[in-house]
């Protein structure tokens, strides 16, 4: 089946089979690795994008739902000379340490700052529960979107 | 996940009409637990009509006396929406507590509900404050919606449109969640109708249920102490990994004894 969707800005048109999921469209068709598959079982988190503005999880939604989406991934917050300042709070903070996790937790994160106010470190770790970083190098991470809300 | 063919009604009658005409058909709400079974092929189904574009389905309305939540409305919307913060606060608090941020933004309060998954935060409202669970052809009272584990009252083709929730005077829920999933291992709601309470319980049985025996007790001394003295038999209950079922009745007390503390500090 045809799909349309908005990725990034950009309007595009895939041909697949209904039973593909969001992420392989972004990964398979549209060439967008960044999206990454963990789990695969809806609980992890390394595929969250943003979907009209909020965090999903891209291996939970099936093609045809994802017709007239407006999907943002991580290849769309920023360019490699202008970071997105969350991107730029990772990187500062050294918020990772294989970096699989990374391109979800900085999505999910997004969300978090933007929908919640006066965000403390017990509300920040609250906030990532819908994803894992096997590394647990979860203090970093922790830090970094600390650093973003300070900025306010 | 095995192939399927997709259909995505604008009418609630045409939903209903795809699901006669099809062979094995089911219900697409938000999909944050369809889609993860059928991916592990404990679902098949031939058809999927997807609900999301029957706009009727979708929004809120709160009078002082009720909460009308349509069915296709996401966790996050009602936990974020300035009016049921206003009017049904621990309804907000509630669809805040479900799963992650992400399953929020997806899953919807008539799919958790005709799911009725034993551990699901949703079902307790349902019960706790005796909502009104409205389908296409019928109201059914919150009390006689579920029926087993995984079982409720709907019939084939059913679906729910809406649901409708009294406010009380007060109320509140408390869940001790299971830390990975956030489900909860049991999850108790106490509501306070100008001094009847409703007490309803989830996470412990195979569905969500009314603690008659904690009830009886609130109704003659409205105090955390007060839930000491009742006995609730494990019979029954969920026994799994993560908890017993004696466990599970220890949690069903401390749980209420909790949200009655709340209750009597809102």
């Amino acid at each position: 089946m045809k799909v349309s969707l908005t990725v990034n800005g950009r309007a595009e048109e895939v041909d697949v089979p209904t039973n593909t999921l969001l992420v392989d469209i972004l990964r398979t068709n549209l060439g967008l690795t960044g999206t990454h598959v963990g789990c695969d079982t809806s609980q992890c988190g390394a595929c969250t994008v943003h979907v009209n503005g909020g965090a999903v999880k891209s291996c939970t939604i099936l093609a045809p739902q994802a017709e007239g989406l407006e999907v943002t991934t991580i290849e769309g917050i920023g360019t490699m000379d202008q970071l997105h300042p969350m991107q730029e709070a990772f990187r500062e903070c050294h918020a990772l340490q294989c970096g699989f996790c990374t391109p979800g937790m900085i999505m999910q994160a997004i969300d978090l700052v933007e929908n919640h106010k006066d965000l403390d470190n017990c509300g920040i770790r609250e906030g990532l529960e819908g994803n894992i970083c096997r590394c647990t190098g979860y203090h970093n991470i922790v830090r970094a979107i600390q650093s973003v809300v300070d900025q306010g | 996940m095995y192939p399927y063919n997709y259909h995505r009604p604008t009418q609630v009658a045409e939903a209903v009409a795809l699901f006669k005409a099809s062979d094995d058909p089911m219900y697409l709400s938000g999909g944050m637990t369809l889609i993860p079974t059928m991916k592990q092929r404990l679902a098949a189904p031939t058809d999927l009509i997807d609900l999301s574009g029957i706009e009727e389905m979708s929004g809120l309305n709160a009078t002082a006396e009720v909460v009308q939540v349509g069915a296709f409305t996401q966790h996050n919307v009602v936990a974020r929406s300035a009016q049921v913060q206003a009017t049904l606060p621990v309804l907000a608090q509630l669809a805040g507590l479900i799963g992650d941020n992400q399953v929020r933004n997806r899953g919807t309060i008539g799919g958790s509900v005709a799911n009725s998954d034993p551990a699901a935060d949703y079902p307790c409202a349902i019960v706790g404050l005796g909502a009104t669970v409205v389908t296409q052809q019928r109201s059914i009272s919150g009390d006689e919606f579920f029926k087993d584990l995984f079982e409720t009252a709907l019939e084939p083709g059913e679906i729910i449109t809406r649901i409708d929730f009294p406010v009380p005077t007060r109320a509140a829920y408390r869940k001790f969640p299971n830390p990975a999933s956030r489900y909860a291992v049991v999850g108790v709601m106490v509501a306070d109708f100008s001094g009847s309470i409703r007490v309803g319980v989830t996470g412990a049985g195979p569905c969500a249920f009314r603690a008659s025996g904690i009830e009886e007790v609130l109704n003659r001394e409205l105090s955390a102490d007060a839930v000491d003295g009742v006995e609730v038999p494990d019979a029954g209950f969920n026994s799994d990994l993560h908890a017993s079922g004696e466990y599970r009745a220890h949690l069903v007390k401390i749980m209420a004894k909790r949200a009655v503390a709340d209750l009597l500090h809102s």
